[in-house]
């Protein structure tokens, strides 16, 4: 009676299982542990920053934009961090507040572009990137400012193999699944991101949402960008775009099982996605694999969990006969749904099967 | 409470004008000058279904929108619950009480049911929401149409098109409804759903609410139905009590005009050559059962209800959802058209109903969508059909500023004819057309009705689907009915507008004379 559908958070555990399982053999075929307290620590640390930005652009892509701006972001941020701190303690809270508040404008300038301009997201965020690509270039040519060693420690230290920077993510990925799962905002996204015009017909206000997922997913690039810095120490005008950010969280929320169209996924799959990168990239440092095939296998992982998802595409007219029907013959749920549907008019009404229903 | 006693018993709360939930009077709207509703009167009464027909473009449509605050009335008033009222958002109508389920569904696939009943006006609890509440209220809801057998946390998309027209109607009543409009509801549904859908008709009215129903279904209108309103061309004609209207009375009121004069008699010597496309037992995902012979010289018009497999015909004929049952035969060869590449290699061509969308490359030029075919089907044909395209666009009087000019600057008819060029400088044997005439002018409109005969006078077999039902009658040498994705009848040249729709709505008089085919002479005697 139930109709059951395989969650896409659990075909990414899956896959996530997989790669654990199949890296470690590998990892152990040359002599090293994967389970080690420090090879764990350093896949969480591979993680945290492609997760605060994938958990920013898990937001955007449910509402069916995309934010190829993160990269600029999270640059500008290390730099605006770095050099408003300029080595002084006690600079730390103004800084970071200058920081994020920069950040959270440009979301609102991504988000508003997106919303009242109606340019589609990847233009408005490609263009907006590209203005902050030369504000950048013209203001700073090469590293800048000097983070103390306080605001270092972020990035240093962890409880047990667990570093901070991971904690800190996970925490504000559960504030995340918190807002998409129990308040309007989130109910709203989803549904701005699978119809925006069933979401008006339904009296639900279709700007709001997408601008708060804009101004979060710059956010979360800023914070990314925060981290970035309390590790090198320094801002720099280019860890964002060295890092090829944009595409790879993309990447990391589409192998999440999001749908790039919007309107379908969940966080949990989105660091599911930014795990099975993390395992890869750690499994084939310590193999020391050659740096180029390490894009194609990424390249490969994507392109394959992709097409699984593409094989429960979404049926746009069902059919009447046959498999997936609703007629004669048809849908194994139709006729699942039969005998209740046949229980419920008869208890309804029970002169229709008898008086009208000669059929 | 049975039908019978549902219609005679008088209405709750006494009678007269404290009944009536919704009175609307002289309601009219344009649309760019044209005007598609004038002077609407209606009254409906507390606890009543009350019928709304007509044929396509008779109005239906735009004064259900208007209810439901998509459109605003050019004119008149309407009141609801004694008040005038005017909404500008759907939103504005549905708080009120007055809701409106599309034929379009406006439910998020893949969300859940009590998210989508509830989308909008989530329930909240200390800020956050309140999703206990939200699917208990849900049940509630769910238990109390007598539908509990739907999982208020099950997906919608996960849904059979019956539940998600219930979840629809649940959603309607969560605005405390007092009058449901309906647009087609079981337009996708069979005939066991279509009962428990009749079953919640029933017990909403029960309560008092008012339901309006809109359906081409001329049995579930007479089964339904307790007051029947027609609207012909955009104005009404006559309210009646149910008891008071026979079916064949009723089609005759939808139809009565003249047909136009317009088509234009087939050309002298035309006569119906070999089988040039023959199916037998064909069926797919959408259609089942098809069997047709089509001959050289022959124009075959297919009508049929929105939703009941004329489209699929033509597409699992074309090879865009190919057959998976039965033999299709080409001049006598059997063949396997999987593709429409192989259609159009084998002979074929399609007029597809969306122009727009399927029918031409709106941004580039006219030469260029004419070639689109050739290109890539036939490209050692391209040069001589390069040729060939200025005298073909001229010949069918296409007015553009030359063959470079981008075709989404044309009009309707116009890209229409760019369509046909692109068909024409194929040779085909057999031409498809799915809706040829749908939006363009008069002008064009006789243009391809031209052409059609022009087509079958040179020999090349003609199909063509039409909603428009003037055009099958006056323009096929043979009418195919199509119903529930089945060929349900076949009526020669000349039939009459009424014996068509009774075909295509499985009404019950008027269509005993007609249809002489053996399932629904078996629907028949079953009654």
């Amino acid at each position: 009676m139930k109709r059951v559908r395989i969650d896409s958070t659990v075909i990414v555990l899956g896959i996530l299982l997989l790669t654990i399982a199949v890296g470690a053999v590998l990892v152990s075929t040359v002599g090293r542990s994967f389970f080690s307290a420090g090879n764990i620590r350093d896949i969480l640390t591979g993680m945290s920053v492609l997760g605060l930005v994938a958990i920013g652009q898990t937001l955007v892509i449910l509402g069916a934009s995309l934010d190829l701006s993160v990269t600029y972001v999270m640059s500008l941020s290390s730099l605006l961090a770095a050099t408003t701190m300029a080595g002084n303690p006690g600079n730390i809270p103004w800084a970071v507040t200058l920081t994020l508040l920069v950040c959270a404008g440009i979301g609102l300038a991504n988000g508003l572009i997106v919303t009242v301009l109606k340019v589609n997201g990847f233009i408005a965020t490609l263009g907006v990137g590209l203005i902050l690509q030369g504000v950048l270039n013209t203001n700073f040519q090469g590293s800048a400012g000097a983070v103390p060693w306080d605001f270092q420690l972020i990035g240093a230290t962890g409880i047990g193999p667990v570093p901070l920077s991971t904690l800190i993510m996970i925490a504000l990925a559960v504030a995340v699944w918190f807002l998409l799962g129990r308040t309007r905002t989130g109910a709203h996204l989803f549904a701005v991101g699978g119809d925006p015009e069933v979401a008006r017909l339904s009296g639900v206000r279709t700007r709001p949402p997408l601008i708060a997922a804009h101004v979060m997913c710059s956010l979360f690039a800023g914070l990314a960008g925060l981290l970035l810095a309390s590790r090198l120490g320094v801002g720099s005008p280019t860890v964002g775009q060295q890092g090829g950010y944009a595409l790879l969280s993309i990447a990391a929320v589409v192998l999440g099982g999001t749908l790039l169209l919007g309107g379908r996924g969940s966080i949990w799959g989105t660091i599911g996605g930014v795990a099975i990168f993390a395992v890869l990239d750690n499994v084939m440092s310590v193999m020391q694999v050659n740096p180029f095939l390490k894009d194609v296998v990424r390249g490969v992982v994507i392109v394959a969990a992709v097409a699984v998802y593409s094989r429960r595409a979404i049926v746009r007219r069902r059919s009447r006969f046959g498999p997936g029907g609703t007629r004669t013959g048809g849908d194994a749920a139709a006729i699942a749904a039969a005998p209740a549907m046949a229980a419920a008019s008869a208890a309804l009404d029970p002169t229709t099967t008898t008086e009208g229903g000669a059929r | 409470m049975t039908d019978t006693a549902l219609r005679d018993a008088p209405l709750p709360g006494g009678s007269g004008a404290d009944d009536v939930v919704l009175r609307a009077r002289g309601v009219g709207k344009s649309f760019f000058g044209v005007e598609v509703l004038s002077g609407i009167d209606l009254d409906v009464r507390r606890g009543e279904v009350h019928g709304l027909v007509g044929e396509n473009g008779a109005g239906k449509s735009t004064f259900m929108k208007i209810l439901a605050g998509v459109h605003v009335a050019d004119r008149g008033t309407v009141e609801f619950e004694g008040r005038e009222v005017s909404y500008t958002h759907p939103r504005q109508a549905m708080d009120a009480g007055l809701v409106t389920v599309f034929q379009e569904f406006t439910l998020l696939p893949e969300r859940t049911v009590a998210q989508n009943v509830f989308l909008g006006r989530e329930p909240r609890r200390g800020g956050f929401l309140d999703r206990t509440g939200m699917i208990a209220r849900t049940r509630a809801l769910l238990d109390d149409l007598g539908v509990g057998f739907i999982d208020p946390t099950a997906r919608v998309g996960s849904l059979t098109v019956a539940e998600q027209q219930i979840v629809e109607i649940v959603k309607a009543l969560s605005f405390d409804a007092r009058l449901i409009s309906m647009d087609e509801p079981t337009a996708a549904l069979s005939d066991h759903e279509v009962e428990l859908l009749t079953a919640i008709i029933r017990r909403l009215t029960a309560r008092g609410v008012a339901v309006v129903y809109v359906s081409h279904r001329l049995k579930e209108i007479f089964d339904l139905c307790d007051r029947i309103t027609i609207l012909k061309d955009g104005a009404h004609v006559s309210t009646d009590d149910t008891a008071d209207l026979t079916p064949a009375e009723l089609v005759r009121r939808m139809v009565g005009r003249p047909i136009q004069s317009y088509f234009p008699e087939p050309v002298a010597g035309t006569v119906p050559g070999d089988a040039l496309l023959e199916l037998s037992g064909c069926g797919n995902a959408f259609v089942d059962g098809v069997s047709l012979t089509l001959r050289a010289g022959e124009i075959v018009g297919v009508a049929g209800l929105q939703g009941s497999g004329r489209t699929e015909l033509v597409e699992g004929v074309f090879g865009i959802q190919p057959f998976s049952r039965g033999t299709v035969r080409l001049g006598g060869a059997p063949v396997r058209l999987r593709h429409p590449r192989e259609a159009v290699r084998a002979g074929l061509a399609l007029v597809t109903e969306d122009r727009k969308a399927q029918g031409l490359s709106l941004g580039q030029s006219v030469l260029d969508n004419a070639l689109l075919v050739v290109r890539s089907v036939f490209a050692g044909r391209t040069r001589a059909a390069r040729r060939d395209i200025p005298g073909i666009l001229s010949a069918l009087e296409v007015s553009s500023r030359g063959v470079d000019q981008e075709v989404r600057f044309l009009s309707g008819g116009n890209q229409q004819k760019v369509v046909l060029a692109k068909w024409l400088v194929t040779d085909p044997r057999i031409v498809l057309f799915d809706e040829p005439t749908r939006g363009i002018d008069v002008g064009a409109k006789v243009a391809v009705y031209q052409l059609m005969r022009q087509l079958a006078a040179e020999g090349k077999a003609v199909l063509m689907v039409s909603s428009e039902l003037p055009e099958v009658i006056g323009m096929s040498d043979r009418i195919l009915v199509m119903r529930d994705g089945e060929l349900a009848a076949e009526l020669p040249a000349g039939a009459a507008e009424h014996e068509v729709l009774a075909a295509a709505t499985g009404a019950r008089e008027g269509a005993g004379d007609v249809v002489a085919d053996p399932r629904v002479a078996g629907a028949e005697e079953q009654r």
